[in-house]
C-alpha cells in the first residue's frame, strides 16, 4: 500500500500538480476508507481465528500439539484504540495537506465545507463495507478532547485590546442575542407544531419545554465555525472580534439554558422561582468559570517564575494548568470555555515575561497544531456522523427550524444595533451589522448537545438531531461558502497586515496617557482612567509577583523594542547579515542620516583612496558590533564545561549596559568615519585583521580617545584566531555564536571551539534552525495587562 | 441668577457652533471650568497642575502645555498663554470629540487630521514645524520618566530606533551624506496612519452633570 501511494508522491511539479493532487486525495480517502472498517472487523475476526484455533486444538484430542512457533502474527485488537485514532488524526491531517495542494479550490471552497465532504466520503465507504460507523461525535470526547485545544488556542491569542474596549457590545450579542435566539425560535415552533390540527403527525407531541430546549441548543454561533470561516476571509478586527467574542462568550447562555431546559422537560413546567434561579445559575455560570480559569491563570503565572532552569517543561505547564482549569469548570458544571479564555488571557502576559524565547515558539506551534488538528477532526466526524445517525426528516420541521434560524438572528442583531449604537463611539454601520448576522454559524457543539440529549425524555430526539445537522450543513456551506465573495461585494473593510512599529508603540502609549490626563481634567472618571489605574496596580504589586527577576520593572514600551530587536537580530542572522539592522525596509537610511552632524574634520587625504559601498560599511559595523558582544560574552565563561550565557534571558541589567556600549561604540564610530569610509584595504590585510580581533577596539581608532572606550581586556586564551580571513567565518561565527545562545534552551553541551568548529556550520543550516517556517509568523506581540 | 443665566445660555450657544459640543455638555464643562478655576474667568497653569490625578501622569507637563499653546486655537498665532478663558479651554478640548454615526468621511479626514495636529503640536515644542531628533528623545524620555533609571538609558536607543523607522519610511533612499531634518507633519501623518486617529483619541463627554460626582472635586 505505501508503495502505491509512493509512486504518486509529487515527483514532479508543474500543470500536472492539481491532477496529482486529486488523484492523490481520492486514493488516500479510499485507503483510509478501507483499512477504518478492516479495523472494525479486525477485532471479531482474530477473536474467529483463535476460536477455531482453540476449537481445532481440542478437536484433535488432549495430546497437545506442540504448535510451530509463530514468527509473524497479526493481534490487531491489542492496539486497535490507539491505532484507530491514529488513522482518523492522519487522514485529517492528509485531507489537510491535499487540500493545499489544489490551489483553486481552497480559494472558492472553505476548508470546513471541504472536510465535511471528507466525513460523509468516509462514513459512507464505512457503511458501503457493512460495518458499524463508529459513534466518533461521543460527546464526551467532542468536550474533554476535541473542543479544548481550540478554545485554548483563540483564548491564549486573544487579542486583548480590541476585546476589552468592545466588551460591552460583545456581551449583549453574546446574553441577549442568543437569549433572544432561543425563545424565538423556540416559541415560534411550538407554535408552528401545533398549527395543523386537521392533519395530526408526531409533531404534535412535542410539547413546549423540548421546543425551547431545541431552541437553545441550535441558537448559539459556534466558535469553531466561525473561527474556521473567518480565518480565511481576514475580515477587520472590529467584526472579527464581535463575532469571535460572541461565540466564546455564549457559552455560558448555553449551558445554563440546556440544563434548565433539560431539569424542567423531565418535571414539565416552570414556575417564577425556577427563572430567578436560572438567572442566578447564569451569573454563577459565568463569573464561576471566569474565577476558576483566572486562578489557574495567576497559578500558571507564578509556576512559570521558577522555570529559569528548566525552560524544557515550561510549556507543559502552560498546557496543563490550563486543561485543568477547563476541567475543573466542567466538574462543576460551569462555563468551561470560558474558563479556559480566562486562564489563557489572564497567564499571557506574564508567563510571555518569564519563558524563554524557544519556549514561547513551543507553545505558539502546539497550540496551532493541536487546535488545527481538532478543528479538521470536528469537521470529519460531523460528515461522518451525519451519515451514520438515524434520522427522521420531517420537511416542516426542519425547514422552519432553518427559516427561523435566519430571521431570528437578523432580527436580533439588527435589534441589538440600534440599542448599541446609542452607547457606541464608534457606531456599527449596517455594513457591519450584516457581516454580523451574516457570520452566526452554528457547528459542532449544537451537534454535541443534541446528541446528548436522552432518548426516554426526548421521544422526538431524531427528528432533533436531523434539523440540527440540517441547519449545521446550511450555515456551514452556504454562509461559509458566500460570506467571502459578499465581503468583496459590500468592500467591507479587511484587515490590516502591517506589523506594529516602534512609532505607533509610542504613540499609543502617549495616547493612553494623553487621554487619561483629560478626562482626569474634565472630571469623570472614564474608560481611560480605570484602564490606568488598573495598569499602575497591575506594575506595583502584581508583576512582582508573578515576573521573575528584573523583568517585572521593565516598562511596557522598553519591553517591546527589546522584542523587536530580538525578531530584528534573527532575521538578520536568517538573512545572511546583508540587511540593515533597525530597518525592515530596504532603505539606505542609517543612524548617520539621522544624528545631527559634526563639522567634518580636515582631512583631504582619506578621499583619495576609494569610498566603501554603504552596505559593506555596514556589514563592517555590524560584524565589529556582534564581535564586540560575543567576546564579553566568552570572556564570562570559557569553561568549556559551561554554557555561554544567553543575554536574553540574563537579566536585563546586562542587556542594557551591552546596549550602552553598543550605543557609546556607535558614535565612537560615526565620530571616526573618516576611517570606515577608507578601508579599501584588502579581507586579509592586517587592518582588517586587527580589526576582527575585536576584543580590542582600539584597533579601529586612528585617534587615541582610549581614555573614554570601555577598556575590554583581551584574553591570550582567547580562541579567535587572527589568521582567519574569510569574511564568510565572521558571519559564520555570528550565526553560531547565535545558535549557541538559541540552543541553550533545549541541550546542555559544551560550546565548540568556533575556531574548529566553524568551517562545519553552514550559514545554511542556521536558517533553517533558526527560522520559523511557520503560515502566520506575526502574532501578537507583548502587550501590558490592559492595553 | 435668570438674567446670568440667559447671557450665558446665549454665549454657550455660539460656542456651540464654532467647537461642535451640544448645548448640555458645553454647560458642564463650564461647571467643571469654573471648578478648576475657583469662579474665575480665566485658568493659570497652577490651576491645572493642582489635580490630583494628574500627579501620576508621565506627560502632565505636555498636556498642561498643550492647553496654553496658541497653535491649539486655530487662529494661526504661535507661543503659549500664560492663562486661558472658557472659549480656549473648549477649543482645545474639542479635539477630542469623537466621529458620529453622520460624519463623512472627508470630514472624518479633517477631524484625523486636526488631531494629528495636536499630538504634532505637543511633540514640537519649538515650533520649526519639524520634529527633530532632540524633541523625539525628549518625548519617549518623558513617556518612561516613571519608570526610573532603566527608563533613560534606553529611552535614546528607542527614540534613535524610532526616528530612524521615520526616516526609512518616507525617504527610503538618502546618500551617505544626506541629513534627515526632522518628522515634518506629513511624514508624521504617514507613520501613524495605521492607528485611525479619528476612532482613538476621542473621550466621552457626558451629558450628565459630573461635579456632583465625588471624582469631580479637584482641590481648591
Amino acid at each position: 500500500m505505501t508503495s502505491r501511494r509512493g509512486s504518486h508522491s509529487p515527483a514532479g511539479f508543474g500543470k500536472s500538480l492539481p491532477e496529482r493532487g486529486l488523484l492523490l486525495l481520492v486514493l488516500l480517502v479510499l485507503l483510509e476508507g478501507s483499512v477504518l472498517p478492516l479495523g472494525a472487523a479486525g477485532s471479531p475476526d482474530t477473536s474467529h481465528h483463535t476460536k477455531a484455533g482453540n476449537s481445532a486444538g481440542n478437536g484433535t484430542g488432549n495430546v497437545t500439539h506442540k504448535k510451530a512457533f509463530p514468527v509473524l502474527s497479526l493481534d490487531y485488537h491489542h492496539i486497535q484504540t490507539p491505532f484507530e485514532i491514529s488513522l482518523w488524526v492522519l487522514l485529517a491531517s492528509l485531507m489537510k495537506l491535499g487540500f493545499h495542494l489544489i490551489p483553486r479550490l481552497s480559494g472558492i471552497v472553505p476548508e470546513s465545507c471541504l472536510l465535511i465532504v471528507v466525513g460523509l466520503m468516509v462514513g459512507g465507504l464505512i457503511k458501503l463495507a457493512g460495518e458499524e460507523v463508529p459513534p466518533v461525535l461521543d460527546s464526551q470526547f467532542f468536550f474533554l478532547c476535541l473542543l479544548p485545544p481550540i478554545i485554548l488556542d483563540a483564548g491564549y491569542f486573544l487579542p486583548i485590546r480590541p476585546f476589552m474596549e468592545n466588551l460591552g457590545t460583545i456581551l449583549i450579542f453574546a446574553v441577549i442575542g442568543t437569549l433572544w435566539n432561543a425563545f424565538f425560535i423556540g416559541g415560534l415552533l411550538y407554535a408552528v407544531c401545533q398549527i395543523q390540527p386537521a392533519n395530526p403527525s408526531n409533531l404534535h407531541q412535542l410539547e413546549l419545554l423540548p421546543c425551547l430546549l431545541f431552541g437553545s441548543i441550535v441558537s448559539a454561533v459556534d466558535p469553531v465555525a466561525v473561527l474556521a470561516v473567518f480565518e480565511e476571509i481576514h475580515i477587520n478586527e472590529l467584526l472579527h472580534i464581535l463575532v469571535f467574542g460572541e461565540s466564546l462568550l455564549n457559552d455560558a447562555v448555553t449551558v445554563v439554558l440546556y440544563h434548565l431546559f433539560e431539569e424542567f422537560s423531565e418535571v414539565g413546567t416552570v414556575t417564577v422561582l425556577d427563572c430567578v434561579l436560572g438567572i442566578i445559575s447564569f451569573l454563577v455560570v459565568a463569573c464561576g468559570g471566569v474565577l476558576v480559569g483566572a486562578i489557574y491563570g495567576i497559578l500558571a503565572a507564578f509556576t512559570s517564575r521558577f522555570t529559569s532552569h528548566t525552560r524544557v517543561i515550561e510549556p507543559l505547564f502552560v498546557f496543563v494548568y490550563s486543561y485543568m482549569a477547563y476541567l475543573s469548570a466542567e466538574m462543576f458544571h460551569l462555563s468551561g470555555i470560558m474558563a479556559l479564555i480566562a486562564c489563557g488571557a489572564v497567564m499571557r502576559p506574564y508567563v510571555e515575561a518569564n519563558i524563554s524565547h524557544k519556549s514561547h515558539t513551543t507553545i505558539k506551534y502546539f497550540l496551532k497544531m493541536w487546535s488545527s488538528v481538532s478543528e479538521t477532526l470536528i469537521f470529519i466526524f460531523l460528515g461522518v456522523a451525519t451519515v451514520d445517525g438515524k434520522h427522521d426528516w420531517n420537511w416542516t420541521f426542519v425547514t422552519v427550524t432553518v427559516i427561523l434560524c435566519l430571521v431570528a438572528r437578523v432580527i436580533g442583531v439588527v435589534g441589538l444595533t440600534y440599542m448599541i449604537n446609542k452607547f457606541r463611539i464608534v457606531k456599527l454601520t449596517t455594513k457591519d451589522q450584516f457581516i454580523i448576522a451574516y457570520g452566526g454559524l452554528r457547528g459542532a457543539i449544537a451537534f454535541s448537545l443534541g446528541f446528548l440529549l436522552k432518548k426516554e425524555l426526548f421521544p422526538l430526539r431524531e427528528m432533533f438531531l436531523t434539523a440540527i445537522i440540517t441547519v449545521i450543513f446550511f450555515t456551514v456551506f452556504v454562509q461559509g461558502m458566500t460570506i467571502k465573495p459578499l465581503v468583496e461585494l459590500l468592500a467591507v473593510k479587511k484587515k490590516q497586515e502591517a506589523k506594529r512599529s516602534i512609532n505607533e508603540e509610542i504613540h499609543t502609549q502617549f495616547l493612553d496617557h494623553l487621554l487619561t490626563g483629560i478626562e482626569d481634567i474634565c472630571g469623570h472618571y472614564g474608560h481611560h482612567h480605570w484602564k490606568d489605574k488598573l495598569n499602575r496596580f497591575n506594575k506595583k504589586y502584581v508583576k512582582k509577583c508573578l515576573i521573575a527577576g528584573e523583568r517585572s520593572k521593565e516598562p511596557q514600551l522598553i519591553a517591546f523594542y527589546h522584542k523587536l530587536e530580538m525578531k530584528q537580530a534573527i532575521e538578520l542572522v536568517e538573512s545572511g547579515g546583508g540587511v540593515k539592522m533597525p530597518s525592515a525596509m530596504p532603505s539606505t537610511v542609517s543612524m548617520q542620516n539621522i544624528q545631527p552632524k559634526k563639522p567634518p574634520l580636515a582631512k583631504p587625504v582619506e578621499r583619495a583612496l576609494p569610498q566603501l559601498p554603504k552596505g559593506r560599511e555596514e556589514e563592517i559595523r555590524k560584524i565589529l558590533r556582534s564581535n564586540l558582544q560575543r567576546t564579553r560574552q566568552r570572556l564570562r565563561s570559557y569553561n568549556r564545561h559551561t554554557l555561554v550565557a544567553d543575554p536574553y534571558e540574563d537579566g536585563l541589567g546586562d542587556l542594557l549596559i551591552k546596549k550602552q556600549k553598543m550605543i557609546e561604540l556607535e558614535k565612537k564610530i560615526k565620530d571616526m568615519n573618516n576611517y570606515l569610509t577608507v578601508p579599501a584595504a584588502p579581507p586579509d590585510s592586517p587592518t582588517m585583521c586587527r580589526a576582527r580581533l575585536a576584543s580590542d577596539p582600539q584597533a579601529y581608532h586612528t585617534k587615541s580617545v582610549s581614555d573614554s572606550v570601555p577598556a575590554i581586556q583581551v584574553d591570550l586564551a582567547s580562541p579567535q584566531s587572527p589568521d582567519s580571513v574569510n569574511m564568510m567565518d565572521e558571519f559564520r561565527r555570528a550565526g553560531q555564536q547565535q545558535q549557541q545562545q538559541e540552543d541553550q534552551g533545549l541541550t546542555m553541551r559544551p560550546p565548540s571551539r568556533p575556531g574548529e568548529a566553524g568551517g562545519a556550520r553552514d550559514p545554511q543550516k542556521l536558517t533553517r534552525c533558526l527560522s520559523d517556517p511557520g503560515p502566520s509568523a506575526d502574532e501578537e506581540e507583548d502587550e501590558p495587562f490592559l492595553p | 441668577m435668570g438674567a446670568s443665566q440667559t447671557r450665558s445660555d446665549h454665549e454657550h450657544q455660539h460656542l456651540t457652533d464654532k467647537t461642535g459640543f451640544s448645548l448640555e455638555q458645553i454647560k458642564n464643562l463650564h461647571k467643571r471650568f469654573q471648578q478648576l478655576s475657583g469662579n474665575e474667568e480665566t485658568i493659570s497653569k497652577e490651576d491645572l497642575d493642582r489635580i490630583p490625578a494628574l500627579a501620576n501622569n508621565p506627560i502632565k507637563k505636555q498636556i498642561i502645555g498643550a492647553f496654553f499653546d496658541k497653535r491649539n486655537q486655530h487662529q494661526d498665532e504661535v507661543g503659549s498663554c500664560d492663562e486661558i478663558g472658557f472659549e480656549q479651554f473648549l477649543m482645545v478640548m474639542s479635539h477630542f470629540r469623537p466621529p458620529t454615526l453622520k460624519t463623512t468621511d472627508e470630514e472624518k479626514e479633517a477631524m484625523r487630521k486636526e488631531k494629528l495636529r495636536f499630538l504634532f503640536n505637543m511633540h514640537d515644542t519649538d515650533n520649526d514645524g519639524t520634529i527633530t531628533l532632540e524633541e523625539y528623545r525628549k518625548v519617549v524620555e518623558e513617556l518612561l520618566s516613571k519608570s526610573g533609571a532603566i527608563g533613560q538609558e534606553a529611552a535614546k536607543a528607542i527614540a534613535d530606533a524610532a526616528m530612524l523607522e521615520v526616516a526609512s519610511t518616507n525617504v527610503p533612499h538618502m546618500a551617505p551624506d544626506d541629513f534627515y531634518e526632522g518628522i515634518t507633519f506629513e511624514h508624521f501623518e504617514q507613520i501613524l496612519k495605521g492607528l485611525e486617529m479619528e476612532s482613538r483619541m476621542h473621550i466621552r463627554f457626558l451629558d450628565v452633570d459630573t461635579t456632583t460626582m465625588r471624582c469631580g472635586k479637584s482641590t481648591s
